[in-house]
């Protein structure tokens, strides 16, 4: 069993926790990733490694609820203990021998990229950050891209809060007013990964993104991760999960992230429903 | 004394009906009663040469064990299995005893031969039914050694240490213990209590089971000797990267490893509603491949509810690697068999998802580097198979993980750890055997991998202690 040592809610959907697994903290690198599984008839879910405390023995994790194995998560308080937690899996990032990286993070992605970010600002990387959230009340990580990054700029869809539109606006900006990267970190929803990479591409701007297939074991036994790489099959959990942007298939990978879609619907909304019914019979 | 059974036929074996058994995952045979077993007991004609013995990967005392069940004696026709095999419930289920044990029964040159498998499963299940598991008390010497994965070849290996007195780790990476036999063979062939009870019985003789740890990311080889103080390790992480077969279309939706589908169904539980783990609702199902693998995936499909289950393979059956039993239980099932047949592309609509798989018919010509005759495609005979889901079972490679943080570790072209044939690699200190060394093979011969690098690590301990 591991311990739930720290939760912090960082906006109305998306929690952080520090989970007690001392081998995993000891060897986390930024780039990796960890599967749980809240209990014995939950789903194995991975997730990137936000940070670790090698004296505390601790692992960071920040996620979203997105269905009902992250959800069940949340719903742990500090003190109690989960079934599962392995790692570290993955390979860890390359950050080294970069002179001025941008680090672009979208929604919850943002939270995978903030150690890449760290550890580039910790090796002497000039570093930018571009954050992009869909309005002011889910900006998560503020504080922490301030004091890992030289320019911070925080995006808003519908311009709340920081700037108004995509990452992908800001990152044009800077690339046309003649900032000069040798390396930018996209790691946000695939439409948004995609979009990066049709504007370093032409610039020919090295380009990592980490990638959040459906996976089962992590450790390459399954094959459910297979990306096409440069038109080749490549196992996230084992070759990645961060990959070259300009080689990735991304419409390869957003068809394969469909897999479980209708039948995750259908569970949460079973779910959704139950829990309908059980607040109505515990009002009357 | 009683008389010798001279029936030409084994006695049968009580299985579930057909029909009703392919929609659900209880186990498929129901084991020997007392009576069928002391009477199929009476069929072994005692060879004073024990032929059978020389089939066996352990070398069980097959003729000695058969003996004390005529006696009645099946506790300790138990023990005498247990003197060469740990696993006498699990082999007695999963071994292919046609061309081991049993090809070499002289019984068999007639007629059928005498029931091994399913006499050792008989003992092994009264064993477990009949009494407590309890420790054997062995003597220790507080010497540590890990044993990485829990498998066939990890627990044989594991347990024959503990009998020695070695203090014994097992590292396994998924969250319970024994590797395929939990991860692969499914529920209706062996039922995973049955693998936890042997488990609970290292348990009692003292071995620890470290689950969760991923030998080769969560902590390495040279930490195990450095930093945690094991004197020698036993590598049996078996072979567990999924071949593809590298055509067309094969990242759509719907196309699986064999290793994938069985891991999200057997240890997963899939099939279980008060599991999250989703599986995909097929109709159609096309298994490509001729092993227990394959056989496997196609009768997990029909008992996930799949009408129509084919099994696509490009040899016929006479090559078929699959336990004869399993073929005929798929076949009684109600799976297609498509021999001499081929996939060439699969086929999929504007999302991705999987329609049909097309296939070409083969036949067969010379024999090849294994032995078998070597299928050569039929020209203009290629066909469309309408499935909406694919399933590949055409073998597996060592997993990559350890070799790529162990140096010095010499390996094969294709992955395979190397070591003589007492199991010792390249490495001091360091053992290995089973799928991680030949690659997909069998239960047994893994166990037997096992058991022969005990006696290699202890020989190596003693030397090292002298």
């Amino acid at each position: 069993m591991y311990k739930i040592t720290n939760k912090q809610q960082l906006n109305s959907n998306v929690v952080r926790m520090s989970v007690e697994a001392p081998l995993v903290a000891n060897k986390g690198k930024a780039g990796q990733f960890i599967i749980f599984r809240v209990d014995e008839f939950g789903e194995r879910i991975p997730l990137t490694i936000a940070g670790t405390d090698k004296e505390k023995g601790t692992v960071d994790i920040i996620f979203q609820i997105v269905g009902k194995g992250t959800r069940l998560l949340a719903e742990k308080e500090e003190g109690e203990e989960i079934l599962d937690f392995v790692g570290p899996l993955g390979k860890p990032s390359k950050l080294e021998g970069y002179k001025k990286a941008c680090v672009i993070g979208g929604g919850v992605g943002t939270a995978i990229a903030y150690p890449s970010a760290v550890a580039l600002h910790e090796l002497g990387t000039e570093v930018d950050v571009i954050v992009g959230f869909r309005n002011k009340d889910i900006v998560i990580l503020e504080e922490e891209f301030k004091s890992a990054s030289d320019n911070l700029y925080v995006m808003t869809d519908d311009g709340s809060y920081g700037e108004h539109g995509f990452v992908t606006k800001k990152l044009e900006d800077l690339l046309e007013a003649g900032v000069d990267y040798d390396l930018v970190i996209a790691i946000g929803p695939v439409p948004m990964m995609k979009a990066v990479v049709a504007l370093t591409k032409p610039k020919n701007i090295k380009t990592l993104v980490s990638l959040n297939p459906i996976m089962v074991d992590g450790t390459g036994m399954c094959g459910g991760c297979r990306v096409l790489i440069n038109g080749e099959s490549k196992f996230a959990c084992v070759d990645g999960p961060e990959f070259d942007g300009f080689e990735v298939d991304f419409d390869d990978l957003t068809r394969r992230n469909r897999s479980y879609f209708e039948e995750e619907q259908e569970r949460d909304h079973a779910c959704r429903m139950q829990l309908a019914a059980q607040k109505l019979s515990e009002k009357n | 004394m009683a008389k010798r059974n001279m029936s030409p036929q084994k006695v049968e074996m009580p299985t579930q009906d057909p029909l009703v058994r392919a929609r659900n995952f209880k186990e498929v045979a129901h084991g020997y009663t007392e009576e069928m077993a002391r009477e199929e007991a009476l069929r072994c004609l005692q060879c004073k040469h024990k032929p059978c013995m020389n089939g066996c990967p352990v070398n069980v005392k097959i003729p000695e064990f058969i003996q004390l069940i005529v006696e009645g004696d099946y506790i300790a026709a138990n023990q005498k299995i247990l003197e060469t095999n740990v696993l006498p419930a699990v082999c007695g289920r999963v071994c292919p005893q046609e061309s081991q044990c049993e090809q070499l029964c002289v019984r068999g040159i007639k007629h059928e031969p005498v029931a091994i498998g399913r006499l050792e499963r008989f003992v092994a299940d009264y064993f477990r039914e009949h009494s407590e598991p309890k420790p054997h008390g062995y003597e220790k010497n507080g010497i540590k050694v890990a044993v990485i994965g829990s498998g066939p070849a990890g627990l044989s290996c594991a347990g024959d240490l503990a009998r020695l007195g070695y203090d014994v780790t097992i590292f396994e990476s998924l969250p319970e213990g024994g590797g395929v036999l939990v991860y692969g063979i499914p529920e209706f062939r062996l039922p995973n209590d049955i693998v936890k009870h042997e488990i609970e019985q290292l348990k009692l003789d003292g071995v620890k089971l470290e689950t969760n740890v991923i030998v080769g990311r969560s902590i390495t080889i040279d930490e195990l000797f450095d930093e945690y103080g094991f004197e020698a390790v036993f590598v049996g992480s078996g072979a567990g990267l999924p071949v593809f077969l590298g055509i067309p279309g094969e990242n759509s939706v719907g196309v699986y490893s064999a290793n994938e589908y069985l891991t999200r169904s057997n240890l997963m539980r899939a099939y279980d509603d008060r599991y999250d783990t989703p599986i995909r609702k097929s109709k159609c199902v096309a298994v490509v491949g001729g092993g227990n693998v394959a056989m496997d995936s196609a009768r997990t499909a029909l008992r996930l509810g799949a009408e129509k289950v084919y099994i696509v393979y490009r040899r016929s059956f006479d090559e078929m690697p699959a336990r004869v039993e399993e073929v005929h239980h798929a076949q009684e099932e109600g799976v297609i068999f498509n021999n001499l047949t081929n996939p060439v592309a699969v086929l999929h609509d504007e999302r991705g998802e999987v329609t049909g798989m097309k296939c070409i018919r083969m036949e067969l010509g010379e024999p090849d580097a294994s032995g078998r005759r070597r299928p050569i495609p039929i020209e203009g005979s290629e066909f469309d198979l309408e499935v909406d889901t694919i399933v590949i079972a055409v073998g597996t490679n060592p997993n990559p993980l350890i070799k790529s943080t162990t140096e010095g570790l010499d390996v094969t072209s294709w992955g395979g750890i190397i070591t003589d044939e007492f199991g010792a690699t390249s490495r001091e200190g360091i053992f290995a055997g089973g799928d991680a060394v030949t690659g997909a093979a069998t239960v047994i011969s893994a166990a037997g991998a096992g058991k022969v690098a005990a006696e290699a690590i202890d020989k190596y301990l003693k030397n090292k202690h002298a």
